[in-house]
């Protein structure tokens, strides 16, 4: 299992490389020149060629590119070009802000999304299956900009039961940093009051970006079930004499559910994506925030980071997801052998 | 101990009834061994099917019982005999879930029909590997299904099938799935355990020459009806029902040329009329088609399902 998960783990490596050649070189092959925003409007033509020598921006793409992977194998991501900060730092201050938004989501799309499909698979055809086929093609059509804004009018606005916007509350604020993550941090250090105004901040985000996945994965459980049910061992279990809660929820469910973590994989990055609206929406500090205001301000360096960090989580994510699978079905490592 | 009386199943769907089993009846006694055997498509899995509880969705059972032990277990879903009877499927390779190990699969088997703590249930299964031979029979239940060969997993579910301590054992063509030599040791174990635990035994085949190794009496099943029935010596030496005749003619093992009956068994929508084999019968004769046949009991203990089983078939019956 180890050697397994090592491999998955090197077979990451060389898609990582490739990512960081790939975004580079299309970021100085995109029009704009960083170099005309780092001098300014007013800058002479002897003070870009400065700052372009400067940054090693006058030498060849190839070059270039050959300097960038280095300094990012050192871990050195460079400056950024709108505040003048190192871009490792200021991502490592916003990275644990999406991360927690990410898995939030992601966790409530898996707990509730694999029960909904399995019980729309049990009763195939039935109302609760044409319920959750109501809600999941609702919830991959309702833009999540929209749904957000509803979500703060009804239950910040009108109910006044969550608040609007922001990671903490600024009269209580963070805890002291550890992982980053406020649910955890706070934890750590024995505060329950963070911790509950943590969870409120995170409910609207969290629940404006689940929704995508949970139709997905609703819906894969529910095919993934429907398929498995059509099989012999199904059959047999109940000729054998198995309990149909213990069937349908244990038996069936756990073949049904490897095709599902596949897909939650793969929502990974669609999660990440998301999280960009959803961030500006509700002023959550993380990454998408951040790589919008680095969009904005043509500054490449932070670009770059930002791609790559996400890179980064979608491989481990995958690796993880790997795992899962070999933990669900034991012939999924033994094949891979 | 197993009692099937009268027993009729239709299976309703948008495209009509379907006339699946029509007053099916036969007994097995304590310790006694019974082949079920028919073409496919003659309601054999139907009749396991209903015998074991799992009937597929829309069935009705609108005559008919099905007692075990005296117990009707057709109607009465709460004396269900599920524990009580051991089921060992068709194909080895696709009855067992491949995510959960096998030891797992039996315990939950047990843990709802047998009796003990869970310790004492694996002991039991530990038990069971050895007495169907089964290699490194402790490993055996840490073991997934792929690990085992299709012979060892054949032997893998007449364990789970024992697992209860049935008083019958149903069994669904346990070997066409297996190749020849492993047919013959699961048959020859099948056999063994059998006559070991004085268990009875349900046995679906389409081979004649595995019911006669393993069943001391046959029912030979067409169109949903019970065509002949009795011992399998006799019937196998001396068919009576013309559609048994033609079947035993056409073995593979006594006849050198492949010919076949002709034509084929009626869909279950579409029965014909009378005697369900008058269409394919060549001694049939006008009043085959008006009304079905009542099953005739023969001296031996036999009963047959034709009036005309005295009339000899034409040489050129088999096509």
């Amino acid at each position: 299992m180890l050697s397994y998960v090592v491999r998955r783990l090197l077979l990451a490596l060389p898609a990582l490389l490739g990512l960081v050649f790939l975004t580079f070189v299309l970021s100085r092959v995109i029009p704009g020149d960083p170099a005309a925003t780092l001098a300014g409007d007013a800058a002479t033509p002897a003070q870009l060629a400065e700052i372009r020598a400067q940054y090693g921006l006058d030498r060849p793409i190839l070059e270039q590119a050959v300097i960038h992977i280095r300094q990012v194998l050192t871990g050195d991501f460079g400056r950024s070009v709108f505040s003048g900060r190192p871009v490792a730092e200021e991502i490592g201050q916003r990275l644990p802000a999406t991360l927690e938004l990410t898995f939030a989501a992601l966790f409530l799309s898996t707990i509730l999304g694999i029960p909904l499909g399995l019980l729309a698979a049990v009763n195939h055809n039935g109302p609760v299956d044409h319920l959750v086929r109501l809600l999941s093609v609702g919830g991959l059509a309702m833009a999540s900009f929209w749904l957000a804004i509803m979500l703060q009018l009804v239950f910040s606005m009108d109910l006044d039961i969550l608040p609007l916007r922001g990671r903490v509350d600024v009269e209580i604020g963070m805890p002291p940093w550890r992982t980053g993550l406020v649910l955890i941090d706070s934890l750590l250090a024995g505060r329950l009051d963070m911790f509950w105004d943590g969870l409120l901040h995170l409910v609207l985000p969290a629940v404006t970006l689940c929704l995508p996945g949970l139709a997905t994965i609703a819906r894969f459980t529910r095919s993934g079930v429907l398929e498995t049910l059509q099989k012999d061992f199904v059959l047999y279990a109940r000729a054998a004499g198995y309990g149909r809660v213990r069937l349908n929820a244990i038996y069936v469910l756990r073949n049904a559910v490897n095709m599902v973590v596949t897909q939650i994989g793969l929502l990974f990055g669609a999660l990440i994506s998301g999280a960009v609206a959803v961030e500006a929406i509700f002023d959550w500090p993380g990454l998408g925030t951040y790589a919008v205001q680095a969009i904005l301000s043509a500054d490449y360096k932070a670009l770059l980071a930002v791609t790559l960090v996400v890179g980064v989580v979608y491989a481990v994510v995958n690796v993880l997801v790997d795992v899962a699978q070999a933990l669900i079905d034991p012939r999924v490592a033994e094949d891979a052998r | 101990m197993l009692q099937v009386e009268g027993l009729d199943v239709q299976i309703r769907s948008e495209r009509g009834t379907a006339q699946i089993l029509q007053d099916v009846s036969f007994a097995i006694p304590r310790g006694g061994t019974m082949g079920i055997v028919g073409e496919s498509g003659c309601g054999k899995s139907t009749l396991l099917r209903s015998i074991l509880g799992i009937m597929p969705k829309g069935a009705e059972t609108p005559r008919g019982a099905i007692l075990f032990d005296g117990q009707d277990i057709l109607t009465d879903r709460a004396a269900s005999a599920r524990g009580r009877i051991g089921f060992v499927p068709q194909d080895p390779y696709l009855s067992l879930n491949p995510v959960f190990r096998a030891g797992d699969q039996i315990l939950e088997i047990m843990r709802r029909h047998a009796p003990g703590s869970r310790a004492d249930h694996k002991r039991k299964i530990v038990e069971l590997f050895r007495a169907v031979q089964l290699p490194d029979p402790e490993g055996a239940l840490r073991k997934y299904p792929h690990q085992f060969s299709g012979g060892q997993r054949q032997r893998l579910l007449i364990a789970a099938a024992l697992a209860c301590d049935p008083a019958l054992v149903v069994a669904d063509e346990p070997t066409t799935a297996l190749d020849v030599t492993t047919q013959r040791e699961i048959l020859a174990l099948l056999r063994r355990l059998v006559a070991e635990r004085g268990l009875s035994l349900l046995f679906v085949t389409h081979d004649f020459g595995v019911l006669a190794s393993v069943c001391e009496s046959v029912t030979v099943l067409y169109a949903g009806r019970v065509a002949e029935t009795g011992p399998t010596r006799q019937v196998l030496d001396d068919p009576r029902h013309p559609y048994t005749r033609m079947l035993l003619a056409c073995h593979p093992d006594r006849s050198a040329d492949l010919s076949g009956i002709p034509g084929t068994v009626p869909a279950a929508t579409a029965q014909p009329p009378g005697c369900r084999f008058h269409p394919r019968c060549p001694i049939a004769r006008p009043d085959c088609a008006t009304a079905p046949p009542p099953l005739v009991a023969l001296p031996g203990g036999r009963a047959v399902a034709c009036p005309h089983f005295e009339t000899p078939l034409p040489e050129n019956a088999l096509a």
